[in-house]
């Protein structure tokens, strides 16, 4: 097949699952403005300055059919084997992008409302319809819009204001591949009121071997002087592939940290956008990718200081093996308003063999001029020094190096603060250093 | 316990160690003095396993074992010690977790049992003593933002644990104040016995105050061009290397 023909292909999937959708919901004027954008610009290529190292359109265009929804056979005992120790929470399970009330608690605490989007567009639910799209008003991905055309299901939760909610939310996707490939739309829509506090995850895994594509949008608008903390973590096998948008809009004196995890997967692509709208504003973001084999894993991120004293803090740190390939993209805007901003990055990567690659760049444009920002990036090979001071006091080769890599992992692991997920974290790290590395 | 002959090292291509001779035996300190670039600190790293240097003829023998034949770890696992001129620093690994992971995997070579964490920490809290180190440094990264002193200490404290045979101090001296000075060679006294044997790389002579050293060697372009007693220490103090420097250099 041409790549035209190829391409066509994809926009003609697009077509025929988008008519087939509920055209009498408030929600399909929402869709149909997605649509078409979508079909007037198409997806993006590698002319296309932000996908220049990671052509997702092509992967689309060559593995997949996302005309049709696909089966699964997903139970209990999958979603359990998912929990790791000491991991407490409100359990959301989403099988091949459809929620599964089966497998999620249905608890009630007080100040959390939470519903399912496909429920959502059902009732034409008013909070929703308004709530929708504002964090991606200014957002012009294509592969968001294609999400927003497609979206059947996902999540909707509200915070109520002064709600303390104890219990982290945790959003279990699951991909069924065992029978066939799959295309999977998520959106999840968060809204965290006025001095409120939550932890939410989004933990990521496949089942069978088939390929399969995720396609994620998850928006969250933070009010006023609220808190939380956002923490993604990829896990798929390694013909899974991903491309996830996350975007954030944080209003005056909120506090809001995320945190993405990559541990495998086919290609993954994830974006986080944060605009820091208000003033005293904290935003931070970590990233960890610890991949080999062909894994190709691109983290682009946005900070957008809109108004003056904020600050955003971001540490993004890769290990990679193999033929494993790293992007990472960070851009910092510090408009002209946005005075007395702080700003920091920084993106430090290893290579353990000669054959996997990173191309990282910085990007801060900054309007204002009485701000503070830094940016570093560091790419190499394990200090050779270290290593033989590890040695020289007896450690073997292979445990030097693991600790060297785990005490290069670990100052972006010992940021999180929910315990549980920090030990689960620690192990499979560590674990993975010590066999696959 | 020790026995070099002849031996020659390079670092990319360029030849450092020229013929160098030297027996240790248990029970004794050994101090190897010399000026700048002489090869006191390449000799240090020669016998500790380092990568980068190439033996390119001799030998050494470590208690009847080929040195050389050895890498970095196991012959830290024998018993060799190399306390760093230049400790290296590493964050996010504290000294006590790096120390439980080294002292097992010594253990594990002779052996034993790794150490149950209760006798770890027994052991560690008698170790420290002797240094005079403080817990609260040696659960922080290993030697990250350490003075130099608390540096040199905790070369001494981890070689206070690991208990070596033959133990190296590569300029162990160099940059310390009198007080932390006198801290670290206690510290070495303490250690030794009639079993081990110690080698005191040094450039001055006030650290010999302290170790008395019962052999002096001059190391000067790569070979060992005098040797003697503690007084051979005191009249390098006085005089300078240039007397030796001029001797040898008039007899190539």
């Amino acid at each position: 097949m041409t790549e035209v023909a190829e391409r066509s292909k994809v926009l003609e999937g697009l077509n025929t699952r988008f008519s087939g959708l509920n055209s009498n919901s408030e929600f399909h004027t929402i869709r149909q403005r997605a649509f078409d954008f979508v079909n007037e610009k198409g997806l993006p290529h590698p002319k296309n300055e932000e996908y220049k190292f990671t052509n997702v359109t092509r992967i689309l265009e060559k593995q997949f059919d996302i005309s049709k929804k696909t089966g699964h056979a997903v139970e209990k005992s999958d979603v359990d084997a998912l929990i790791f120790e000491g991991l407490d929470v409100v359990k959301l399970v989403f099988i091949n992008g459809a929620f599964s009330s089966e497998l999620s608690d249905n608890e009630e605490i007080k100040g959390l409302k939470i519903s399912s989007i496909a429920s959502a567009i059902e009732i034409n639910d008013p909070q929703f319809l308004e709530l929708f799209g504002k964090a991606t008003k200014d957002n012009n991905d294509e592969f968001a819009a294609l999400n927003t055309a497609l979206v059947e299901d996902g999540s909707f939760i509200t915070v109520a204001d002064n709600s303390i909610i104890e219990k982290p939310i945790a959003l279990f996707f699951i991909n069924d591949a065992t029978q066939e490939k799959n295309y999977t739309t998520l959106r999840n829509l968060i809204s965290i009121g006025k001095n409120s506090q939550v932890d939410f995850l989004e933990l990521f895994s496949t089942k069978g071997n088939n390929d399969s594509f995720t396609n994620i949008v998850t928006e969250i608008l933070v009010d006023e002087n609220a808190h939380g903390n956002y923490y993604k973590i990829q896990n798929n096998n390694d013909n899974a592939s991903h491309i996830g948008t996350t975007q954030i809009h944080q209003k005056r004196s909120s506090v809001f940290s995320t945190y993405t995890f990559t541990l495998n997967g086919g290609t993954v692509r994830n974006n986080l956008n944060i605009a820091v709208d208000g003033e005293g504003c904290e935003s931070h973001m970590y990233g960890l990718y610890v991949v080999n084999g062909k894994t190709h894993v691109d983290n682009h991120t946005a900070a957008d200081h809109i108004k003056p004293h904020s600050m955003s803090n971001e540490l993004y740190k890769g290990i990679l093996e193999d033929t494993a390939r790293g992007v990472f993209n960070g851009k910092v805007y510090v408009r002209q308003a946005a005075q007395k901003t702080n700003a920091f990055q920084s993106n430090k990567n290893i290579l353990l063999s000669d054959t996997s690659t990173v191309n990282t760049k910085p990007q801060l444009e900054i309007w204002a001029d009485d701000v503070k920002c830094s940016h570093g990036c560091t790419t190499g090979q394990l200090d050779e020094d270290a290593l033989f001071y590890l040695r020289a006091r007896g450690l073997s080769k292979t445990s030097a190096r693991a600790l060297l890599l785990y005490a290069f992992a670990i100052e972006v692991i010992e940021s999180v603060k929910l315990e549980p997920l920090k030990n689960y974290l620690e192990h499979i790290i560590s674990d993975r250093l010590h066999k696959d590395f | 316990m020790l026995s070099i002959k002849d031996l020659h090292a390079s670092i990319e291509d360029k030849e450092i160690l020229r013929g160098i001779n030297l027996e240790v035996k248990a029970g004794e300190v050994h101090a190897i003095m010399g000026p700048n670039g002489s090869g006191k600190s390449t000799l240090a790293s020669v016998l500790a396993g380092r990568e980068d240097y190439e033996v390119t003829a001799g030998s050494a023998d470590f208690e009847g074992k080929d040195l050389l034949d050895m890498a970095a770890e196991e012959r830290a696992r024998e018993g060799i010690f190399l306390a760093f001129q230049y400790p290296i620093e590493i964050p996010g690994v504290s000294t006590t977790n790096f120390m439980k992971t080294a002292l097992n995997q010594v253990r594990g070579h002779k052996g034993l049992d790794p150490l149950d964490a209760v006798s770890f920490l027994k052991l560690m809290k008698e170790k420290m003593q002797l240094v005079e180190i403080d817990q609260s440094l040696l659960s922080r990264s290993l030697n990250e933002g350490f003075s130099g002193g608390e540096k040199k200490r905790n070369e001494i404290f981890q070689m206070a644990m690991l208990e070596p045979k033959l133990s190296i101090l590569d300029e162990t001296d160099s940059g310390l104040d009198i007080d932390a000075l006198k801290i670290v060679a206690n510290g070495v006294n303490k250690l030794k016995n009639k079993d081990n044997a110690t080698i005191v790389v040094t450039h001055y002579q006030r650290l010999l105050d302290y170790i008395v050293p019962d052999f002096v060697h001059v190391l000067y372009k790569g070979r060992i061009v005098k040797s003697g007693t503690k007084e051979l220490a005191l009249e390098l103090e006085e005089k300078g290397y240039d007397w030796i420097k001029e001797e040898v250099d008039a007899t190539i």
